[in-house]
């Protein structure tokens, strides 16, 4: 592929020249914020929404200078700084794609900072929160904006650390720092795959930056090599995106405050994978490829997988986070079918970062008023207790299972007649989702909202401040109409064609295709099941024994126990197993050598009887001795 | 011719060793090193006479000299010992071990 | 003849005479002194590294006075590149260490409250410190071979009476067997230095006059084994390692530090100029072996890291897993994987040096070095879980940070390295990858059951860190930083003298320039 990417520098780019400002920015106020601690506790968090935003006007600023390029010159890579001399420089890659991540991850990622003002107003530590939010924005930017797959890593690890950081925010709980930790180490198995990935890319290719590999990759291009690539760089992406098999930390990673399940594991971090094949899939996942197949069965086993386990969850925000593993396998499954599906696989990344996080902040708007209380067998009849955030999560909720001219109906559907025009049985297996999906969400808004009240006693539920219920309409907004903006005359798609490459035929959107339908038809099915069991019954408020499926999806479909049993256990034996080589085996022989010197040593100075007549007797053998030889030689 | 010399010469050294390994009291012992010298200086003076040069016989001055010597210095020790020990057999003084 | 590198020794010397010479009871001003003239060497290795030029000649501030001459032996000094940035590291490392070490010489508290008193004085610490600094400095600025193993084995003095005077419990068991392990190799490496005396026959043990001395491949293979094994018990490698996490454990803190930080960097830098340069068919033929010793040493040492139940043990063993990347970069003989390893060297220093410290601050308020012992520190000492978990993240090489930079290029240098066929270093680069994975185990488990949970009963006393620990890990996690976002500096100035060790084992070192080819 030839590729147009013009190379500029700060000093003669304009905003997007000086596009570092948008990652400068928000470390800057991390910076800030932890280095003088406790000083800026007053006013920490204002500072962070300021730096949040303020990067946000930069990436406005700068999408609109991309838009008045023609179409095949938005394409800019900044050149920053040399990093490692003579393998890779530090360089942004400011196109539609980056700038697309850029924008849903600085808006709404301004939004949740706004929202964490009131959600986090009682945390005595709410400054170095947003110096964690901070952080992470930084380096979410990093990863989407960087020329190269250094820079990329960089960023990818950084998103990585500000996860591990939120989600063991209140530390002190076992259970977050448990959770914070299994992220950070399964999130470490995919980075194994990226890394090795980039050893193969700079080994074959000798460079890692795109725009040369885009120079030397001819399209549709495969072979063993370049498979090996896509394999790892998809297992790296499975990590990072919660897709199986390294999907077990997302739902633990809801130990976290709900701002971050918004930011990081639902609208933006999470989404990295999809990131990582688009912005490869030119080079490592053509259309037709194995890898691209692999990618969409991924996609495709996680779109199921997660909607199963959001089926059995009574806890809110896990019920979302296989919701979430859910949606980002859907953007998978879009993302392993070329350059046809990429358009809808980032426009429902999109849009999902808008009704996700607006579902997450309504789940954390929902727990503020009921004291942390996080089981939705204890809410109910909520809807006229918090009007505005049953009103938005509501929208968020039809916008998900697809409601007709919502956003979510736009760019799943789409991604579900891409699937089965191109592999067929993938799929009718998302349609198959769609209907799941229709099921456990429906179940989560009547346990919430409708039903009667099963609160606890102490339990006073109230709408929340205007702080946070603003950014729940401005998300709302975003969930009804964006996915039509995107899809319809396939605004997206054009805009993202030169970034990724435009398909070999134009989609049609079609309302009244079979798999449209069939989909339709499937949600409502699951809507209406949902009804009789959760809606026209009284919810039991504590959990019944259920069935042999429900206990399966309860425990996430065995994720844990797999692990446990094929790497936890086998683990701590072998650990246990080298500590006691180390210090019987190796240790043992040294100290033992050390002994055996000392013993022998120790016996051999018993000759040393203090007997003159015993050395004189010795002396005398000796020189007998020496005589003797000297005769037998022969010398005397 | 000087074949006698010479067997003498090992029947004393011979009598000497032997004394110095199965004898306890310090002063045979003594007496015994004594013997065995004076075997070596015999054996020095009939080399000396079958080469026929007098580098044996001037070796064997040195010996005597370091024999006398020896006896003042050795004596002196044994007979401290004795004082202080009230023994004068050389298994006893065996403090210098392990 | 440049006069600075003998300056620069001479300067710490004099210091330490100073220091001991102080009446008895100046503590206190043994130790300002003894800061005021480690920074005083810090600012002169500044001068000096200002005025090293990257393009010119390999060895600079050269300067040569006879020493023995009937054996041709001299006092050859001069800094190459690598050479540079080590001693920078040991002037880094020097007056932060000191400032670490404010009340490490006034004995060691243990979990009941006791305290093992010292064996020496106070000032006799910072003496033994500052001579130590000379020692550093001077074995890598030694041209002469012979006067590089003066200063390898002369080292050994001060560091045994660091850990045996001062030390934990154990501390005479530690130190002896510190000092066994290195006398053993240090042993092997006079007969080898002896006996490329006499095969090279030149009559004299200047380092540049002996490259390409050798030229019997067996001779090499005999010299070669000779070097190798006392720098590859010094480094520490699998399976001559044991006495690293006994010595690490039981030395003060600080001593921990120039012990893993830089003492433990003349093996890997010996291997790197001595063992390559002087017998490069002997290190092309011994490769593969010494490859696997590497990987075994980077797993090896991450499990056993995982499975420690006392942090300065654990970071011990990290240790160990780092040195194994170290030596696979050095032997992995490509340019990418090289630079990376002198790299590795200098960030390794930093990294472990402030975990080190961080985990010597955590002790000192407790008196236990087990982790079972804690729980919870964050939520009183926040500033110090703070500083301790960045130091753990560039103890797994976080991305960003320093340590990243220089194991990505041991792996990506490794990988790609034509040196021995492809597959074998491919494979060995791959299995080494897995320690990304072990790491983030072993420090963020310590670092959860240290940090994070409910805070155990004893450790609700502790108090945050002090200005002085504030200052002490501060500029480490400066350093950290910003090396991990611009190694450049860095890299330029190891660059080139990498180039020249590659080009005296005959390696070319264009392995990777000439590809991109694509398929």
């Amino acid at each position: 592929m030839e590729s147009h990417i013009a190379e500029i520098t700060p000093h003669t780019g304009g905003v997007i020249g000086n596009a570092w400002l948008m990652i400068a920015l928000p470390l800057v106020g991390a910076f800030i914020l932890l280095v003088f601690n406790r000083f800026t506790n007053r006013w920490g968090h204002l500072l962070g929404v300021a730096m949040s935003l303020a990067s946000f006007v930069v990436a406005v600023l700068a999408f609109f200078e991309l838009l008045g390029l023609g179409a095949e010159e938005r394409r800019r890579a900044v050149h920053l700084y040399e990093f490692i001399p003579g393998m890779v420089d530090m360089g942004l890659l400011i196109d539609p794609l980056s700038i697309s991540f850029a924008l849903l991850i600085t808006g709404v990622g301004s939004l949740i900072h706004i929202y964490s003002i009131g959600y986090m107003a009682h945390d005595e530590h709410r400054r170095r929160f947003f110096a964690y939010l901070n952080l992470f924005v930084a380096a979410m930017l990093l990863l989407v904006l960087a020329d190269n797959y250094v820079g990329l890593f960089i960023g990818w690890e950084g998103v990585g650390l500000a996860s591990y950081l939120l989600i063991g925010f209140w530390q002190f709980k076992p259970s977050a720092a448990v959770a914070a930790k299994k992220a950070f180490v399964v999130n470490r198995v995919g980075d194994f795959g990226l890394l090795v990935g980039m050893f193969i890319i700079w080994t074959t290719f000798g460079t890692l930056t795109f725009k040369e590999l885009g120079d030397q990759i001819q399209p549709g291009q495969t072979n063993g090599t370049m498979l090996a690539i896509g394999l790892l760089l998809l297992l790296g992406a499975c990590g990072k995106s919660a897709q199986l098999p390294l999907q077990s930390w997302l739902l633990d990673a809801m130990e976290g405050p709900t701002p971050v399940s918004a930011l990081i594991h639902a609208a933006t971090m999470v989404t990295a994978g999809v990131y990582l094949v688009v912005r490869s899939g030119a080079f490592f996942f053509p259309e037709g490829s194995g890898a691209a197949l692999a990618v969409a069965i991924v996609g495709a086993v996680t779109l199921l997988a997660g909607a199963i386990i959001g089926c059995a969850k009574d806890d809110i925000k896990k019920g979302l986070a296989g919701s979430t593993m859910s949606q980002i396998g859907y953007m998978m499954l879009g993302a392993g079918l070329g350059p046809a599906g990429y358009a809808f696989a980032i426009g429902h990344l999109i849009t999902h970062g808008f009704f996700k996080a607006n579902m997450f902040l309504g789940a954390g708007s929902v727990m503020h008023g009921m004291n942390d209380e996080v089981d939705m067998r204890k809410y109910g009849a909520l809807r006229k207790v918090m009007p505005i955030t049953f009103a938005t999560f509501f929208i968020g909720y039809l916008a998900i299972i697809g409601f007709p001219l919502l956003s979510g109906y736009f760019t799943k559907d789409g991604i579900i007649e891409t699937a089965v025009h191109h592999q067929p049985i993938l799929g009718w297996l998302a349609v198959l989702g769609a209907g799941i999906t229709g099921f456990y969400m429906s179940r989560m808004v009547f346990m919430t909202f409708f039903g009667q009240k099963r609160w606890a006693d102490d339990a006073h539920p109230h709408e929340s401040p205007l702080v946070m219920t603003v950014p729940l309409m401005i998300l709302s907004l975003g969930s009804i109409f964006l996915g039509g903006y995107l899809v319809l005359s396939n605004r997206l798609l054009d805009f993202l064609a030169p970034a990724v490459g435009a398909p070999a035929e134009r989609p049609e959107f079609h309302f009244t295709s079979t798999p449209g339908l069939a989909t339709l038809a499937l949600v409502a099915v699951g809507a209406g099941f949902a009804w009789m069991k959760y809606g026209r019954v009284e919810v039991p408020s504590v959990q019944p024994r259920g069935s042999f499926l429900t206990t399966f999806a309860r425990r996430d479909l065995y994720g844990d126990a797999l692990n446990e049993s094929l790497f936890m256990r086998p683990g701590q034996w072998l650990t246990r197993l080298a500590v006691f080589f180390d210090n019987r085996g190796i240790d043992g022989i040294v100290n033992g050598l050390a002994a055996g010197i000392g013993g022998s040593s120790g016996r051999l100075r018993r000759v040393q009887t203090g007997f003159a007549r015993t050395y004189a007797l010795s002396i005398f053998i000796g020189a007998a001795l020496l005589t003797g030889a000297l005769l037998l030689v022969g010398n005397i | 011719m000087t074949t006698h010399y010479l067997v003498l010469s090992g029947i004393l050294f011979a009598i000497g060793a032997m004394g110095v390994l199965i004898r306890r009291n310090a002063i045979v012992v003594f007496m015994c090193v004594e013997l065995m010298l004076n075997a070596c200086n015999l054996a020095f003076v009939t080399f000396s006479r079958q080469v026929g040069n007098l580098e044996g016989q001037i070796i064997a001055f040195f010996v005597m000299v370091v024999a006398a010597a020896e006896v003042v210095v050795g004596l002196a020790i044994i007979v401290t010992i004795f004082r202080t020990r009230r023994s004068a057999s050389v298994d006893d003084a065996n403090l210098l071990k392990y | 003849m440049s006069p600075w590198l003998p300056i620069l020794m001479a300067v710490p010397v004099v210091g330490a005479v100073v220091v001991a010479l102080l009446p008895k009871g100046s503590d206190k001003l043994a130790k300002q002194v003894a800061l005021l003239v480690s920074l005083l060497v810090l600012v002169l290795t500044g001068v000096v590294a200002a005025g090293f030029k990257p393009s010119g000649d390999r060895f600079q501030y050269v300067a040569e006075y006879n020493w023995i001459p009937s054996f041709g032996v001299k006092f050859g000094v001069g800094v190459d590149g690598v050479a540079l940035v080590l001693i920078a590291l040991s002037a880094v490392l020097v007056p932060i260490v000191i400032l670490a070490s404010w009340h490490d010489a006034d004995g060691v508290k243990t979990a009941d409250g006791t305290l093992i008193t010292p064996k020496r004085s106070v000032k006799t610490y910072f003496s033994l410190l500052l001579v130590l600094e000379a020692m550093m400095i001077g074995v890598f600025a030694a041209t002469d071979i012979f006067l590089f193993y003066v200063f390898f084995e002369a080292m050994l003095i001060p560091m045994y009476f660091m850990i045996g005077s001062y030390g934990g419990a154990q501390r005479s068991y530690a130190a002896v067997k510190f000092l066994l392990y290195s006398l053993f190799g240090g042993l092997l490496m006079l007969v080898a230095v002896i006996g490329l005396y006499f095969v090279a026959g030149k009559q004299t043990f200047m380092f540049p006059e002996l490259v390409g001395a050798i030229q019997d491949p067996a001779m090499q293979k005999w010299l070669f084994g000779g070097f190798f094994i006392a720098f590859a018990i010094k480094a520490p490698l699998w399976p001559v390692h044991t006495w690293l996490p006994d010595a690490a454990a039981q030395a003060p803190a600080g001593a921990a530090v120039l012990l893993v930080g830089v003492l433990d960097k003349v093996g890997t830098f010996g291997m790197l100029r001595f063992c390559l340069e002087l017998f490069p068919e002997a290190a092309k033929a011994f490769t593969m072996p010494i490859v696997v010793l590497a990987v075994i040493s980077i797993i090896y040492g991450a499990i056993v890291a995982i499975g420690q139940t006392d942090m300065k043990r654990l970071i011990a063993y990290t240790s160990i897993s780092h040195f194994g990347f170290i030596v696979l970069g050095v032997f992995a003989m490509s340019d990418v994987a090289q630079s990376g390893a002198a790299l590795y060297m200098v960030n390794h220093g930093f990294a472990t040096g402030a975990l080190f410290l961080a985990a010597g601050f955590l002790i000192a308020r407790r008196g236990s070095p087990f982790i079972s012992d804690y729980g919870g520190v964050q939520k009183v000492a926040p500033v110090l879980a703070g500083f301790f978990l960045v130091a753990g993240l560039a103890g797994l090489s976080l991305p960003g940070l320093s340590s990243f930079v220089s194991e990505f290029m041991v792996m990506i240098g490794t990988y790609s390295s034509q040196a021995h066929g492809s597959g074998a270093l491919t494979v060995a680069a791959i299995i080494s990858a897995v320690a990304v994975i072990l790491a983030a185990v072993y420090i963020l488990w310590m670092i959860q059951r240290t940090m994070n949970g409910p805070t155990a009963e004893p450790v609700k006393a502790f108090k945050d860190l002090n200005a002085r620990e504030v200052w002490v890990l501060a500029p480490l996690v400066a350093l950290i930083i910003g090396f991990g976002f611009f190694p450049k500096p860095l890299l330029d100035v190891i660059n080139p003298s990498v180039q020249q060790t590659l080009t005296n084992v005959k390696v070319p070192t264009s392995t990777i320039a000439e590809k991109g080819t694509g398929q």
